[in-house]
Parts: structure tokens; sequence; C-alpha cells
């Protein structure tokens, strides 16, 4: 079996999407000031909202909208918490992380009367783009992809363009870079962070949709399998720029792919499974030690001017 | 110095008679209380138009929260601010500017990593069309318009630098632009003068006459004399909350304002020579220090050059018992870097370092200091004290292994006792009167003077034979600088050595012995404390070839 051609492409875009839309909530969020690793949860609901609502709607773009509300809807709980009312937006997402196990595991019981996994006959995937079966490179690449999988790097470069070039964006960067001086020129910190939070969570929604109706046609329970962490790794890596996202992202779904394929010519696949993992892990360490410090007086913030004593 | 004596008929020829009879700003009868501390009582402040206004007064005299409130970070609880002869209230920051005033926090307040026209626009964008029709910030607009605000005001900056990489002197001139870019008249400079060179200031003072002239209305809040007889032209002098003076400055000595300001005279520390100096109790030879990378404690600038370049290369010289050594520089040339080797926080490249004759390399800071090293860090709130702690927990720090806190063996060992702790802290608070409401205060709650002394007295309480004071005086008031150099002067007297980093060249022509000058990394002159001179020392800090006397590492007293 040959590891490097057109068909592996095409694996490695379909393992990098899901996380290319959670890290770039995540990226969001990291302008902002707000480090999210709820990603993981957000976008194990946005699986579960995507399958429940392409089931009881009949069409995958219904679960695609189910998802995407809903679980801006859930990512409320931190958007509000962190931004709202100061509170430690870690602790919140390890619950959201928690939370969304345990109520997705739940509804499955409850509206399914299934466990471990559903995904009835009748159930609506996301459409693929077939009609690109002929176009030569596209075509091997594209015609079993959903439409989700394009518009990713389209809405990465949106993204990106969005937070260089309109006042917003500009606004949004000095409201995670400096807090402080954001609020003394009338930028009101807590509204930008809310709404990225939850424009976030929009993200993680169609994460989850991908995956669930994109890459497979299924819910399982904790079917995210640590991709939401993945991308906060990939967030990392790349300093919250949007940008290069695509880089990192696609690394990693280089690596989930080749695990496939490995295990295709009889790798063990305790030991595949574990590749995106431990190359997550190999490169974070790199850039640690390749990555000069370059935060050391964006961290001196001024306090309230404080009673003399 | 423009006329200023308060003839209000002059200013009247010059502004037109509406803007003569209505002051820009007016405070009247402001109160303000924090619980039972009075923070400003009955403060009356008129500015006039187009005039520099200096607000004086020692730290925790109420000058930082008269300014709150004029800029709307505070509200009053009694009095009246009116703006133009109109009564206003401001619910915040925003209110002010939108009143047209500005403000230059002594800590800046910057994005770092944006470039100067984005610092400068951010929050009142330019705009063009573009991005779907969402708008975008006009880049161009936003250059030109830091240029034309830039010419006119004399504030040299480069829209499209990163602020990141600014000097102390440039990234001031940023908060100054964004204030203009806000049509700012009234502007008010907290303590600007802190954070600058000698030149920096000159350029400085420059632009606020500049500012002023223009028509605009400066207010200059500093507790440094020299400052406001150089470039105001009233003065309000403020202690304890109220008015002491009020002077228009060409009537104003140094010696009115002190007295306004502390209430008596200050004596003039004099440095009093106490016989030669004994044993060597410093020694560095030809060490050479990498650059430290993360900057300098002071936040500003790494070595000119940076980059690969040594922050610390070749420098050798000692400190003897008895002795105060100053090391001169403008922040920024390796003075720092030079302290963090000899405490054995930066690993030196080459060279040696002995303290009381025992060679330190490789020795961790804790046998450092164990064998009588004390420090008197620049970066006080980072590296001297631990802001949230206590009083008490910040005097034992370091000290929490020895008696009568900690107890080197048997079964006390590895506890403490709190007991000790705040009987040796309110001992210490009492003999440095430090203000403070109690020992179990937090430190980072009380003013800047204070908390050095807290850092001061933990450092020299335990008569280390060498202590190495950086920036010992930054931002302390006038009263405190007087104790503080009394302190340092009673360890000399008592045998001990001092290296005294200071950027200060009058703190080092009061104190040190011998003075040498730190430039680009390297001891380029060594003068002995009777040759002297602001000038000499001042050409070699620029680095000046030619002021370079030659450098004797021989003691040039005996």
């Amino acid at each position: 079996m040959h590891v490097f051609e057109l068909g592996f492409v095409a694996a490695v875009l379909l393992a990098a999407t899901p996380i290319l839309y959670a890290a770039l909530a995540g990226a969001l969020s990291a302008q902002a000031g707000v480090f999210n690793i709820a990603l993981e949860g957000q976008m194990l609901w946005g699986a579960f909202a995507a399958v429940a609502g392409s089931y009881y709607t009949g069409s995958a773009w219904g679960g695609l909208l189910t998802a995407v509300l809903s679980t801006a809807l859930f990512s409320v709980i931190l958007a509000v918490g962190a931004a709202r009312w100061k509170a430690d937006p870690i602790i919140i997402a390890i619950g959201t992380n928690l939370l969304a196990i345990g109520l997705t595991g739940f509804l499955l019981r409850v509206l399914f009367g299934v466990s471990g996994s559903f995904s009835p006959r009748e159930l609506q995937g996301l459409p693929k783009m077939t009609f690109l079966t002929d176009v030569p490179v596209i075509g091997p690449i594209f015609s079993g992809q959903t439409v989700l999988v394009p518009f990713a790097f389209v809405v990465i470069a949106a993204a990106g363009i969005w937070l260089k070039v309109s006042p917003a964006g500009l606004r949004l960067r000095g409201v995670g870079e400096h807090p402080d001086a954001a609020a003394s020129l009338g930028v009101e910190v807590a509204r930008y962070q809310t709404w990225v939070t939850i424009v976030g969570g929009a993200l993680c929604g169609i994460a989850g949709a991908q995956l669930a109706l994109g890459n497979v046609t299924v819910f399982t329970e904790n079917m995210t399998a640590g991709r939401g962490w993945i991308a906060v790794a990939a967030v990392m890596l790349v300093g919250g720029r949007p940008l290069w996202l695509p880089v990192a992202c696609l690394g990693f779904g280089a690596a989930e792919a080749l695990g496939f394929r490995l295990q295709g010519i009889g790798a063990p696949q305790q030991l595949t499974d574990a590749a995106p993992y431990a190359i997550t892990l190999l490169v974070l360490i790199a850039t640690r030690i390749r990555l000069p410090r370059r935060r050391t007086a964006a961290a001196v913030t001024t306090s309230a001017p404080t009673p003399a004593a | 110095m423009t006329s200023t004596s308060g003839n209000d008929a002059d200013a009247a020829g010059l502004d037109g008679p509406a803007a003569s009879a209505v002051p820009a700003v007016e405070l009247i009868g402001i109160g303000k209380r924090f619980g039972a501390v009075v923070a400003n009582a009955d403060v009356d402040l008129v500015l006039r138009r187009g005039t520099v206004h200096a607000v004086m007064g020692e730290n925790g005299a109420g000058k930082s929260t008269l300014m709150s409130m004029l800029f709307g970070l505070l509200e009053p609880d009694s009095g009246e601010i009116r703006i133009d002869g109109r009564p206003v209230r401001f619910a915040g920051p925003l209110d002010a500017i939108a009143a047209g005033l500005g403000m230059v926090h002594q800590h800046f307040r910057l994005f770092d990593t944006m470039t100067v026209a984005e610092n400068v626009v951010y929050g009142a964008e330019p705009r063009r069309p573009g991005f779907f029709g969402r708008g975008v910030v006009d880049r161009a607009a936003a250059a030109a318009r830091v240029r034309e605000l830039s010419e006119r005001y004399g504030l040299e900056s480069d829209p499209d630098a990163v602020v990141g990489s600014l000097s102390a002197g440039a990234r001031q001139r940023v908060e100054i632009l964004k204030a203009l870019h806000r049509d700012a008249r009234i502007l008010i400079l907290d303590e600007p003068t802190a954070v600058l060179t000698p030149n920096e200031v000159t350029s400085l003072f420059a632009v606020i006459r500049r500012a002023a002239e223009g028509g605009a209305t400066v207010v200059l809040v500093t507790h440094k004399i020299h400052e406001v007889l150089s470039v105001s032209d009233e003065v309000t002098v403020l202690r304890d909350g109220r008015v002491t003076g009020r002077f228009a400055t060409a009537e104003a000595t140094a010696a009115s304002l002190v007295h306004a300001m502390t209430g008596r005279a200050i004596d003039e520390v004099r440095n009093p020579r106490t016989g030669t100096p004994g044993a060597t109790v410093l020694e560095v030879s030809g060490l050479t220090v990498g650059d430290s990378g993360a900057g300098s404690g002071s936040g500003s600038r790494t070595s000119p050059g940076g980059g690969g370049v040594a922050a610390v290369s070749d420098v050798s010289f000692e400190v003897r018992a008895g002795e105060i050594v100053g090391i001169a520089g403008v922040s920024g040339n390796g003075q720092h870097e030079l302290v963090a080797a000899v405490l054995g926080t930066l690993p030196a490249r080459s060279g040696r370092v002995r303290i009381l004759g025992d060679d330190v390399a490789g020795r961790s800071v804790r046998d450092r200091r164990a064998l009588g090293l004390a420090v008197i860090p620049e970066d006080r709130r980072g590296e001297g004290s631990a802001v949230t702690m206590s009083v008490a927990e910040n005097v034992t720090l370091g000290h929490h292994r020895t008696p009568p806190i900690g107890s080197a063996s048997g079964v006390g060992r590895g506890w403490m006792s709190i007991r000790a702790e705040r009987a040796r802290a309110r001992e210490l608070i009492r003999d440095y009167d430090v203000r403070t409401s109690g020992e179990l205060q937090p430190i980072g709650a009380l003013s800047g003077g204070n908390a050095q002394k807290v850092v001061i007295a933990r450092e020299l309480s335990h008569r280390a034979p060498l202590v190495i004071a950086e920036q010992p005086t930054q931002g302390v008031d006038v009263g405190a600088i007087e104790s503080i150099h009394g302190r340092l002067l009673e360890h000399r007297a008592d045998g001990g050595a001092l290296l005294l980093v200071s950027h200060e060249i009058s703190e080092l022509l009061a104190l040190a012995d011998r003075i040498l000058v730190m430039y680009a990394g390297r001891i380029v002159a060594e003068f002995p404390a009777d040759e002297a001179t602001t000038a000499r020392i001042g050409a070699a800090m620029a680095g000046a070839a030619e002021a370079a006397s030659e450098p004797d590492p021989e003691d040039p007293e005996s």
C-alpha cells in the first residue's frame, strides 16, 4: 500500500478539519485573552447535537444548524462565567469538558435509549462534494469530503485578515494583550471576550458536526477522543495566530492519517492511535526549546490607582 | 521661563478675555477618604490655560488620588470639578477624555506587540471602506496622524515601529501621542521622568513647553524639585492630602518647595568620610556576562546592540570594607546583569567573582548570601518583595531558616516561629520608620518609599559585610530618600562594603567614595569622589570616549 498519494492527502484533510475549526475557536479566544480549554467538551457537545439535530429534522443541514446554535449556547457558560463574572476560565472549562461527557452520554440513553454509540439507518450525514469526482487532482482529494473541509480554510483566512485589518479585530487583539489599556481607551473588555467565546462555541459546533456527520455518520460516546486538546496544543503552538493554524492542524491530521495507514500495513493499533498525541507532545517540547519567551513586558499590568497610605 | 506671576491681565492679552477669565480646570474643595484615611481634604487647584502646572508632594501626599479624581478614575466625596468654567461629573475616564483630558500614567498602558500607530489610534481608529463593507483600519491615515502630531509637538516617533522594541522614553511619547490623538487639551503627566534618561527628560520638557505654548494645559505630577523649577509655570504642593503651598515657579526656591512638601527643612546628606577602606570584600575580575535575553529588571531594553552581544564585558573592580563604590550609567548598559552575576541569578560567561576571598563560581544564590551578601534589588515589587504577603513575612524572606525565626537544627528545624517573625517585623518597622498599619499589612499596600524601607530593613539589618543596592531610592519621596541614604552611610560607617548602582548622578555624588561608569557593558571611566562632577560622569555615561579617565583598579585614596 502506498502511503503518499492523493488519497492520503484526502485522509489528512479529513482528520485535520474538525481540529481546524476547534483550533480557530481557541485562537480567537486566545487573541482576546481567554485561555479556552473547553474545546474538547464543546466539540463533543457539537457532535451530539449534530447527530440529534440531523435525526430529528431528517436533514444533515438541520443537524449542522443545531450543532452551531446549541454549542454557541453551551459556550455561554464559559463566556459569561469567565468574561462577565471573572471566574477562572480554566476551572469553568474543566467543568464544561466533564459536563459534555456526562450530558451527552446521559442524553444518548434518555433520548435514544442506547449507550455506546448511535447510528440509526435513517441518520443523514453531510453530503460529499461528489460533483468534483472527475476533476483531476481536486477530485480524488475533495470529492469524498463535505463542503465544511474547504470552508474551514476560508473561515480561517477570513478570521486572520479580520483580526489584522478591522477596527474590531485590532480592539480584540488589544483586549487580549493588555485589558487595562484597552479599557482605559473605552473598549469594553468583557463584551469582546464574551462574544469571541460564543463565536468560538459556534465554531466548535461546526467541528463536532464535521466529526459526527462528515468524517463518519454516527455519534459515539467521547468520540472527540482528545481532538479538542490537540486543538488547544495547536493554538499554543502558533501563539494564537489563526493564519498559522493550518500548518499545525495539517501536521496533526497527517499524524492521524499516517497512523491509519501504518495500521493497514500491520503496525499495532495501540501504537498508531497514539501517534497524533505523541507528535503533539514532541512538537510542543520542540517549540518550547526553540521559541524565545515573548511575553515579559506584556505580563506587567497596571492596577487601578490605590489610595496612597 | 514665561511670565507666570499670577498676573491675569498678561494671560488675558495672550488668550483673549474669555480664556483668561475662565481657567481650563478648577478643582474646588475636593475631598476624598478611603475608610479612615483622608487622601485629600479641601483641595483647591486652578490650572490656567497654556501653562505647565506642577503638582508636588511626597509619596502618599495625595497627588495620585487627586489626579485620579480629575481624570474620572475616582469620584470625589466632596467638592466640585470645573472644566472651562462648567461643573462636570465624570463617571469614568472616558468622560474625562471626552471633556478634553488626557493622562499619561506612570506605568505605561501600551500594547507591546502592536505598532506605534496602532497604539495611538486604538479605540478611535480612522477607517476606510473594505472587508465586505465592514470597514477597515486606515493604516495610512493612522501613520499620517502620528507623523503630524509628532511634528507639531516635537515628539519624535516612528509610526511603524513595534512598541515592545522601544525605549522607555519612546514609549512615553506614544502615550502622549495617544492623548493628543484624542484631542486632549489638558494633559496630566504622572511622574513622567521616573523611567527616563537625562537626555529623554530634556526632550520631554521641550515637548511640555511646546504643548503649553500651543495652548494646552499641562499638569506635571512629580516629587522632583529640580524638574518643577525647570519646566513649570506654577506649583501646587500637597502634604497629607492638603494644599501646603502655591507658588509661581519664578518666585519659588528649592528650599521653599521642600519646606512645603515636608513641613521641615531637609539637611543635604553629606558624605562624612571615615578613614581608609579596609580589606577587599568583593572582587570582580574579567567578568563577562551574556545577554539575559529577558530584558533588564527595569523593563527597559537590554544593552545597546542587543542580540548576542555580551551584556557585561571584561569588567574588573573591587569593593573594600568601609567603602561605597558607585556604578553610574544609563539604564540598560549592563549594570543589572553585573549585579545578577554577582548575586548568582545569571551565569558568568567568563571571569571571576570573589566574595570575602571565596570564589563563588557555581555557587547558588543561597550560598552566596550565606557568605555575607545582601542585595537591594532594582525591581522592588518583582524581586525585592512578595507584594501580596505581609510586611512581617517579607522581612522574614531569606532568613526563615536561621534564629530567631527559623531553627537550623533540632526539633525546630523546618518550622518558623510566627511570634518571633512578628516581633522582629515590629522592631524593624519602628527602627526604619516604616509607615504601615501594622506588620500584617500586605507590603503591596504600602507606598513605594515605605515598601522600599522594608526591603532595606531586611537586607541591612543582618549586617551582611557586602551590600549591593540597585537604584535604592527610585520612585521614593524626599523624606524616605534621606532616611535610606542615612542607612547606607551607616552601613559603611560600620565597616560594611556597598556597591551602589544608580542612574541618579546626584545620589552617587552624595554617597560614593569612587564612581565607576558603565557604558555598553564595560566600565569606561572611574572617578574618585573628589574628582567626580556631574558633567564628567554624564559625558562618560553617554559613551564619550574622551571623558574616560585612566581606569585605575587600585584604590585612588591611600
